[in-house]
């Protein structure tokens, strides 16, 4: 890295901090919470982008371990009060009921916990291929969902949990965002990440090169369902309620979108159409009330947001496979270049 | 663990094998498309649920329940020939990523129509008295669906298989699913032979989704969701690929569900985990399923 590229990245960090600073003493609590979304829905575009693009593992147990993360951080940073109120069908469980932790341990330990699970899920799971090991993962969220719907004592079961307290704000996400964003970069360049893009490439090969194979797949999937247990705690500290019910496919069908639509295997691209999709999501929103065009009212009709999602799902994977950014990754020149309209070299130097 | 006389286990027995024979059906169209794509093909459950309200529709607008099927069967055959030529035709030689990213969309696409289109409120599918009257033998009382679809079920199957085995058109099916390219070749219509698959998968979901709704008669656009994975587990656990295989698995999984509601109520809760710990045990004992041949890995 260049000495320019250090100010730079630097110049941006504070620019970064300084809108963060703005939004949050300016702007209203709507935007807040949407902005609060994009970076939460960032951390998990990473961690799923990590297993699904970097190592080339079809998992689409997200929406399970984002579940798991979720309803540890809610269980810890719920007041006895709240407990009481929201346990009012059965009691919960004796230890649980007068433990009170701050927000940052329990989020660790959301995260530390669902990396155990996807630990545990991984080590027989990662031992399928390809569409076996997809329809596996999310045969292990749904069981995840089952369960937590049917532990009364402990999750509250179908009625899910309220009046979490709302610990989520800007500085918590965009620091938690940005600390994902630049372990997933030191990752992916050391040797642990050219391993998995080796295994991506070409398992038998990579075998072949001396890679151990299993080792690398869980280590990934174990990172993986790390972030995303962060990136559920945060959700659930965000919005306050969480329901087994919320675990659904279409949450990972969601993190999907933002990973096609930015390139599977860049996070750079990730982190773009982590934006793009959650800013895309609310403003097409009068997709779903009706239209009035002056001389005719459409009527607004439910879930029209999520066919045009899907639509557009399908055209980027029919005509446009490698989404925003393909493989690529921002770089300082690359940038530079593009703002100041010069042509890269071409090869050998030659202008 | 509750005592159970005879009478109460034929009934389970005989539910069991009516919903296995469901599963049968659906999971089929699974194994077929797997069998000539290698691809799981996600749509097919929201498939499924397209063809109930076919059915509604039909009988809302007075149609007789003998005109209403055939209808329904061949628009739902229509259906998974569409799907087949707008999300998959063009990702023949993509990654195998891309076409599952494509299924799921594809699903996801169906499923948000069918909210937009008939509403997320669920609908009561109408009731055929020839169908859903209530017989009783013994101390048991049963639907005569639970009769018919068992017997429905291996009438299609039979059928099925003597198409696939005898039949040039399924001839040209096992081709294609050994060598698309040695097939093309032989003069085979690849593209035609795929639509074909997919439309006989449809129409047997068809058939599956129409006893389902009589069944259960409660339809709404989510439907296929739970009974799709299912069915692809069925299809999984019985060796994908293999038609015989799909039904096995299909009456495992039927059996098995209902067994264990009524051997262990209190785990009734979990009846939806059943099925996927069954497949992530088979997947783990015997990745290949009952049926299934082993495949060696070509470098």
């Amino acid at each position: 890295m260049k000495k320019r590229d250090y100010y730079l990245t630097a110049i941006s960090l504070i620019l970064l901090i300084g809108f963060i600073f703005y939004a949050d003493n300016n702007m209203d609590a709507y935007m807040v919470r949407i902005l609060n979304l994009c970076a939460i829905y960032t951390i998990l575009g990473l961690s799923m982008n990590l297993i699904n693009g970097f190592t080339g593992l079809f998992s689409l147990g997200h929406a399970g371990f984002m579940s798991v993360g979720a309803y540890v951080t809610a269980i810890l940073t719920l007041s006895v009060n709240a407990k009481v109120q929201n346990f009012f069908l059965k009691p919960i469980a004796a230890p649980l009921s007068n433990v009170v932790w701050p927000f940052f341990p329990a989020l660790l330990l959301g995260g530390a916990l669902t990396a155990l699970v996807g630990f545990l899920i991984g080590a027989p799971a990662l031992r399928l291929k390809g569409d076996y090991l997809a329809i596996a993962t999310l045969g292990f969220a749904e069981i995840i969902r089952v369960i937590f719907t049917n532990t009364q004592t402990i999750t509250n079961g179908a009625l899910g949990l309220k009046g979490i307290p709302a610990y989520t704000n800007l500085w918590w996400s965009f620091g938690i965002a940005i600390f994902t964003i630049v372990t997933m970069i030191l990752l992916i360049n050391s040797s642990y990440g050219r391993a998995f893009k080796a295994i991506r490439e070409d398992e038998i090969a990579a075998e072949s090169m001396g890679i151990d194979l299993f080792k690398h797949k869980v280590l990934s999937f174990t990172i993986g369902a790390f972030f995303a247990g962060i990136g559920g705690g945060l959700l659930g500290n965000l919005l306050g309620t969480i329901d087994p019910l919320m675990f659904r496919f279409t949450l990972t069908f969601n993190i999907l979108l933002i990973i096609v639509l930015g390139g599977i295997g860049s996070i750079t691209g990730t982190v773009i159409s982590a934006f793009v999709v959650t800013i895309a999501q609310e403003a097409l929103r009068f997709l779903d009330q009706s239209i009035n065009l002056g001389f005719v009212v459409i009527p607004g009709v439910a879930g029209m947001r999520m066919v045009v999602f899907s639509i557009l799902l399908m055209l980027v994977v029919l005509f446009y496979r490698h989404g925003l950014m393909g493989t690529n990754e921002f770089s300082w020149d690359k940038f530079l270049n593009v703002i100041s309209m010069k042509k890269p070299l071409l090869k050998g130097g030659r202008k | 663990m509750i005592k159970m006389t005879l009478d109460m286990f034929l009934q389970h027995l005989t539910n069991g094998i009516s919903l296995g024979s469901l599963y049968a059906l659906i999971a089929i169209g699974y194994t077929m498309v797997y069998g000539i794509l290698r691809l799981i093909n996600f749509a097919h459950g929201d498939i499924f649920m397209m063809a109930t309200y076919f059915t509604f529709f039909g009988v809302l607008f007075g149609g007789k329940w003998y005109v209403v099927f055939p209808i329904t069967i061949i628009l739902t055959a229509l259906l998974g020939m569409l799907v087949e030529i707008s999300a998959y035709r063009n990702l023949r030689d993509a990654p195998k990523i891309s076409i599952l990213i494509s299924a799921i969309g594809a699903s996801f696409l169906i499923e948000n129509l069918a909210i937009v289109i008939f509403g997320g409120r669920p609908k009561a599918f109408p009731t055929i008295p020839l169908f859903t009257s209530v017989v009783h033998i013994r101390n048991i009382s049963i639907q005569r669906l639970t009769f018919i679809i068992p017997v429905v079920t291996v009438i299609l199957l039979l059928s099925l298989l003597y198409l696939i085995n005898k039949t040039k058109t399924g001839m040209a099916m096992r081709a294609v699913s050994k060598d698309h390219e040695t097939a093309r070749l032989m003069g085979i219509n690849v593209d035609r032979t795929i639509s074909i698959t997919f439309g006989i998968g449809s129409a047997l979901a068809a058939v599956g989704g129409i006893m389902w709704g009589l069944k259960f008669p409660q339809i709404q656009p989510l439907m296929g969701v739970m009974p799709g994975l299912k069915c692809f587990i069925a299809a999984v656990i019985g060796g994908i690929g293999s038609i015989s295989g799909a039904v096995i698995g299909g009456f495992i999984l039927g059996i098995g569900e209902i067994m264990l509601i009524a051997l262990l109520p209190s785990l009734t809760g979990y009846r939806d985990a059943f099925a996927f710990i069954l497949l992530i045990a088979i997947l783990l004992l015997k990745p290949t399923g009952i049926m299934g041949e082993k495949i060696s890995e070509k470098v």
